[in-house]
């Protein structure tokens, strides 16, 4: 499949790659060159791959408040957060992002290669009335703008209550670069940013005018290393339907308190009462080497897990990894060992995230 | 794409030149993205046709050496380690991997015109 930017990227000289289904560019001048200008200056992503439901009706957000593990009934309008889907066994079924546009609208990011599965999942839990769903990700272009000047640069394309926006608020309906959107200061790279949600037909418009602006398009290669410095899960790695949010070390984003029960509730709360298994730890190699996704963990003789996301960290200049390993080695300065390719190589548990951006600059 | 005629090329992308010298191909760089990390062998190893004795790690993805034909590993390119870099700057150069000597069974060798009709012709 293809975003409405696809032969935009090809063009312009991206190297491209399949991911969720899409056609995406991985790099456009090279991963490292990419990261760098995020972390110093700004960047943008064309993620338009993202799913994106619309959730409508008078008992929306009583239906929401069951299905996810922080109740969106609690948000303003104008507000966002950061959630997951649970099955009842408490694996995760995807993590999104929920967006409150009205008292009875709510507006759901999920990932690109969770959208049929999300789309039935929350289908076969609707009641028989009072909630409408409405899949909006064929229409709607997602492009993410992110980086310590994103405000910036963005200033003569936007109003300053674009600009002035505060973490995880959104304007819907407001004009950026001539266009009408809906903005929000999210993103998913450890960096100030927005997220601008357009439609499809007005993506090339949008995106052309914000390349003219001089913000240089970056590829899945960057976002994936960005992310990783800044410890944020991406699912099918650090979460699955195997790794509940609480094994992902997300247990912020899980309100067990809730009253309004939602699906895999009691199932987490068993995980906290017993304690967790296992743990999503970060770990920095010791020695020269880079351990990548499906690697093995080791404590002398006994495999003791795994790696779900490793790279090279640009902006620390080392060798840095997730893994989810037994508790008992969740502690930072455990030294452990990885098996790259029938070598071992040592390294450590380390405090994360790798990298944290120093907010008082903004 | 870069492929010059003084030297002899695999179908895994690397090149070995009269001195018995090995790299990877400007193709091969180019398809890693930015190196990070090169894995090398000891000097003094003795290495078959096709074995692999190491590897090139670029931020996205790796990629196996192997050898282009038997041999004994004489010298490692040491400035790789501070400069990994240098096999995507000049992979025919200053990006070198190993030396080999007592070199045999080069026979499978590709000249550089066979290498650029391998890999897609000469653009």
């Amino acid at each position: 499949m293809q975003t409405p930017l696809t032969s935009w990227h090809r063009r312009h000289g991206a190297k491209m790659t399949t991911f969720g289904g899409y056609e995406m560019p991985i790099e456009y001048q090279g991963i490292l060159e990419e990261h760098r200008l995020v972390r110093e200056s700004v960047g943008m992503f064309d993620v338009s791959h993202m799913g994106e439901f619309l959730v409508t009706g008078p008992k929306a957000p009583d239906f929401l408040d069951r299905l996810v593990t922080k109740a969106p009934s609690r948000l303003q309008p104008g507000q966002a957060l950061y959630t997951f889907l649970c099955a009842p066994d408490a694996g995760t079924v995807d993590d999104l992002l929920v967006y409150r546009r009205g008292t009875s609208e709510f507006w759901l990011v999920v990932n690109a290669a969770n959208r049929a599965g999300d789309w039935a999942w929350i289908r076969d839990r609707l009641p028989s009335d009072g909630v409408e769903l409405i899949d909006r990700s064929d229409e709607t272009a997602l492009i993410a703008v992110q980086g310590p000047k994103a405000s910036q640069i963005l200033a003569p394309l936007a109003g300053s209550e674009v600009l002035e926006l505060k973490p995880f608020r959104f304007l819907n309906e407001v004009r950026v670069a001539n266009t009408t959107v809906m903005i929000s200061r999210t993103g998913y790279t450890g960096e100030d940013g927005f997220e601008i949600y357009a439609g499809a037909q007005d993506a090339v418009g949008l995106w052309e005018q914000l390349y003219r602006q001089g913000i240089p398009p970056i590829g899945l290669g960057a976002r994936d290393t960005l992310r990783l410095e800044a410890r944020l899960p991406l699912y099918g790695h650090e979460l699955s339907r195997s790794i509940s949010p609480l094994e992902a070390g997300l247990a912020r984003f899980v309100d067990l308190e809730q009253s309004e029960h939602f699906v895999g509730q009691e199932a987490l709360r068993r995980q906290r009462e017993v304690g967790l298994a296992s743990i999503i730890v970060g770990l920095e190699l010791t020695a020269p080497g880079v351990a990548r996704s499906g690697f093995s963990v080791v404590d002398g003789d006994q495999t003791i897990g795994v790696v779900t996301s490793g790279s090279f960290s640009p902006t620390l200049k080392k060798a840095v990894a997730l893994a989810l390993v037994p508790m008992k080695f969740h502690t930072v300065g455990t030294p452990l060992e990885l098996v790259i390719r029938g070598r071992r190589v040592p390294a450590r548990v380390a405090a994360t995230p790798f990298y944290q951006r120093n907010r008082s600059a903004r | 794409m870069n492929v010059p005629d003084d030297r002899q090329y695999t179908l895994e992308h690397e090149w070995i030149d009269s001195r018995g010298r090995v790299g990877i191909t400007d193709y091969a760089q180019d398809a890693l993205g930015d190196v990070v990390f090169v894995e090398l062998p000891e000097i003094g190893q003795t290495l078959k046709r096709g074995q692999s004795f190491g590897a090139v790690e670029s931020v996205k993805s790796v990629s196996d050496l192997y050898s282009p034909v038997n041999g004994v590993v004489t010298a490692v390119n040491q400035d790789l380690a501070e400069h990994p870099d240098w096999v995507n700057q000049d992979p025919y150069g200053s990006g070198w991997i190993v030396q080999l000597s007592e070199r045999s069974g080069g026979d499978e060798l590709l000249s550089a015109d066979l290498y650029r009709l391998k890999t897609g012709g000469d653009q």
